[in-house]
């Protein structure tokens, strides 16, 4: 595909050119409508298309007024707050079980590891709606299960701050467990058995050997937690009440509903933070892989 | 006969490397299980108590425990109501459930199976504190004032003789005086029972039992329960109802599953739904439908672009990949509310259009609220999940094949279709699972783009638990969902290997 041979018949090269067409046509179709969203954004009518004014790139036709209404309206305000409580608790809480069992399960000897394997990753198969369901019935009447009936517990994780969390640390947590294992395949397990060698113990070892080396996979499992959760709203509908409304719920809200076109101010800040993530985890891809690079495999 | 190893603390070395191993085994579940605990908890139980949910169906056998027992000998082929002995008990169950308010949750819950039976429950709820059974209570006050101390009820149902002698008055009164306590907070040695338990009590001195002070029953003019449930709705005498009462009795019922495939158990074991009542096939077929039309078209949308991708130069590759990974990264709700601009009847492409003039200005296109909205807002939601791992497979694939195979005398479609798409299989079913498996369970995108016409089984499920309150169907229809998804992951899990999923390129 690089490049056309210069013996190339006109058939051969209409069909090199025409593919060529074909995959700028797909990737504007990718790109486009999320593109589209950014000027539309700074529209000064409360319409969802061009207006004739923005056509001509006349500056009355372009205002500010959307992302003021965002960063002044207290709904939207209120969204952004439980938004940014949840998402980095849920994080945290993912990213740190997730870690210890991803070193776990990449040890040479672990019964069971594929049913554990499969039941680990199992949230990002099960669909959300179901996941919601399974979460709606069970955590508004947590209970221990026994053999003798069941022992109802004197409290609801429905509607609660932590019984959000938790949900959204349970999705999370496949996206740590698949990128963390991801890098310590290529970690040289003889590291740490040198640093065992001169004497440090094993929280030494995971603080000053291990950690530094998978600490990029351990952050990009972090953004997806992240973004898992900051995202997440079927869950959150179910589970929360109007106190953890987040972003993507006042956002599916409005869409439903009234649709503003603050939505569209949102939508851009959104893109803005993705742009940035996806940086970041391109970053952090290529360190990890210069890393591995260095040590042998 | 060799000599045992020895390792250096003086063990046979077998069983010190045992040992060893042992202890990495150890340590190794030590770090998982933290982690697994908490995905039982939060995620594994969730899913089993809504696998639970779809089966139980303790509300009746709860609700109305004395009418479900009576009913036991009741032949529901036999085209009349049962009999007296059911409708005292239902009279007891009734209300005591009122005070516990849950009469009106049984109802909607057999509303689901026979509608009109809600109401039913409601009214009779409303009236069943003045049913005129006042002739009991009189007659035992009358013949002696004991039968109206609260605290001589008391002492003889703490006796166990008198319990034996009068099993459904002991019955009547353990529930009233249970109900006093949870529901009403009251103490039940200084309330006087309530009518229903003199009714239970009559019975028993029909029946010949020994009454702690005896009482002439004789002169009572019995009063008839059935007429006065009849009398608030006289459906209570229709053997329909009973029917329906008698077959969700059981602690555990199939009805939500043959609820959720249109069926439904009727006199003679299960039966079709009537015909306007027949919607979840229908559903569940469309949503399989619309899952493999929007794998479809991942499938001829993503080829190109992982080929493209697989053999262009590394860099340009790596330039053109972030316009795959942008839409990977961006927010759903971001990407839906882009579509839900861009589609609308006043929106960009249909001004676009007929700027164009491919469309006339009253006659726009209907792109939204239909199941064109959902397959084009889902197909570029889900393009990348297509594209990566097809992106990976081709990038194995060694491009001197093609070149051997050219030089062989193959045409550039031969070479393509014999040589390189054989190879590239793997990719596609990869990618064609995943694709299949995220869109058979999406939500909000069909919620928001699909109208009526192009919503999926979730958006259904989700209208059961928070609109008609119908959780059990809910469950149900979740359970069959699962059971789909769970073939397809197995399936993934053999193809692929769930260890090989790779995020983001």
């Amino acid at each position: 595909m690089s490049g056309l041979p210069p013996y190339a018949t006109t058939g051969q090269r209409a069909w090199y050119y025409s593919f060529r067409v074909i995959c700028g046509l797909i990737f504007f179709f990718l790109i486009a409508p999320i593109m589209v969203i950014i000027p539309l954004s700074f529209n000064a009518q409360d319409f969802f298309t061009f207006t004739p004014e923005m056509l001509s790139f006349d500056p009355a036709g372009y205002s500010t007024k959307h992302y003021e209404d965002f960063f002044t309206n207290s709904d939207w305000q209120l969204a952004l707050r439980n938004s940014l409580k949840i998402a980095p608790v849920a994080t945290l809480l993912s990213v740190s079980l997730g870690t210890l069992a991803a070193i776990g399960l990449s040890q040479s000897h672990v019964p069971f590891r594929r049913a554990i394997m499969a039941t680990l990753i199992s949230p990002m198969i099960v669909p959300l709606i179901i996941s919601a369901t399974g979460m709606y019935f069970f955590y508004s009447n947590p209970y221990i299960p026994t053999p003798f009936g069941k022992i109802e517990l004197p409290f609801t994780l429905t509607g609660t701050y932590i019984g959000v969390v938790l949900a959204h640390a349970a999705l999370g947590i496949p996206f740590v467990i698949i990128t963390v294992t991801a890098t310590l395949v290529g970690f040289d397990k003889s590291l740490t058995r040198a640093a065992a060698n001169m004497g440090a113990g094993p929280v030494t070892t995971f603080f000053r050997v291990q950690m530094p080396l998978i600490l990029p996979g351990v952050v990009s499992g972090g953004l997806f937690a992240f973004i898992t959760s900051f995202d997440e709203v079927v869950v959150v509908l179910f589970v929360g009440s109007a106190g953890q409304k987040t972003l993507p719920w006042q956002m599916f809200t409005g869409l439903r509903e009234q649709i503003s076109p603050t939505i569209l101010a949102v939508a851009t800040i959104l893109i803005a933070v993705s742009i940035a993530l996806l940086f970041v985890v391109e970053l952090l891809r290529r360190r990890s892989e210069r890393l591995r690079g260095l040590s042998p495999s | 006969m060799s000599e045992l190893v020895m390792a250096a603390d003086g063990r046979p070395l077998k069983a010190s490397l045992n040992r060893a191993l042992r202890r990495q085994k150890l340590r190794a579940l030590a770090l998982i299980a933290p982690l697994l605990i908490f995905i039982l908890v939060s995620f594994v139980m969730p899913i089993a108590d809504m696998l639970f949910r779809s089966v139980e169906n303790e509300i009746v056998g709860d609700t109305l425990p004395r009418t479900t027992q009576a009913l036991k000998t009741w032949d529901p082929s036999a085209d009349q109501a049962p009999g007296e002995e059911v409708f005292d008990a239902l009279y007891t169950d009734m209300a005591l459930a009122v005070e516990y308010k849950s009469h009106t949750r049984l109802g909607s819950r057999l509303n689901y199976e026979k509608t009109g039976i809600a109401s039913m429950f409601r009214k009779s709820g409303r009236r069943v504190s003045k049913f005129k059974t006042d002739v009991y209570k009189d007659t035992f006050v009358a013949a002696d004032a004991a039968y109206s101390d609260a605290g001589q009820w008391e002492r003889w149902m703490s006796d166990a003789e008198i319990r034996a002698n009068l099993p459904v008055t002991t019955d009547a009164y353990d529930g009233w005086a249970k109900m006093l306590v949870e529901a009403e907070g009251d103490v039940p040695g200084e309330e006087q029972p309530w009518n229903f338990v003199y009714a239970a009590l009559y019975q028993d001195a029909v029946a010949g039992a020994e009454l702690p002070i005896a009482v002439d029953v004789s002169a009572i003019e019995p009063v008839s329960i059935s007429a006065q449930f009849a009398a608030v709705d006289d459906s209570w005498l229709d053997p329909d109802v009973w029917r329906t009462i008698k077959t969700y009795a059981p602690k555990y019922t199939n009805g939500y599953f043959l609820n959720s495939v249109d069926l439904m158990k009727g006199a003679e074991g299960i039966e079709q739904r009537p015909d306007n009542e027949k919607i979840y096939v229908v559903l569940f077929v469309r949503t399989m439908i619309m899952s493999l039309s929007i794998m479809g078209m991942c499938v001829l949308l993503g080829y190109p672009i992982a080929w493209l991708l697989a053999n262009l130069k590394d860099r340009t590759a790596n330039l053109l990949m972030i316009l795959v990974l942008l839409p990977f990264w961006t927010s759903l709700l971001v990407r839906t509310s882009a579509w839900k601009v861009l589609l609308q009847q006043q929106g960009v492409i249909n001004d676009l259009l007929v700027w164009i003039g491919l469309v006339a200005d009253d006659n726009r296109l209907q792109l939204i609220n239909n199941q064109t909205g959902t397959i084009i807002a889902m197909t570029h939601i889900l393009l990348p999940f297509m594209i990566l791992p097809l992106y990976s497979v081709m990038k194995t694939i060694p491009p001197s094949y093609l070149r051997a195979a050219k030089s062989l005398g193959a045409t550039n479609w031969t070479a393509f279709w014999r040589v390189y798409f054989p190879q590239s299989v793997p990719g596609i079913g990869a990618g064609c699972i995943l694709v299949f498996i995220l869109a058979i369970g999406y939500y909000i995108t069909p919620e928001l783009v699909g109208g009526t016409k192009g919503v999926f089984i979730s958006n259904r499920i989700a209208y059961h638990i928070s609109s008609s309150l119908n959780w059990g169907l809910a469950a149900a229809l979740g359970t069959i969902l699962l059971v789909i998804v769970m073939a397809l992951y197995w399936a993934y899990d053999k193809i692929v290997g769930i260890d090989n999923v790779k995020l983001g390129g």
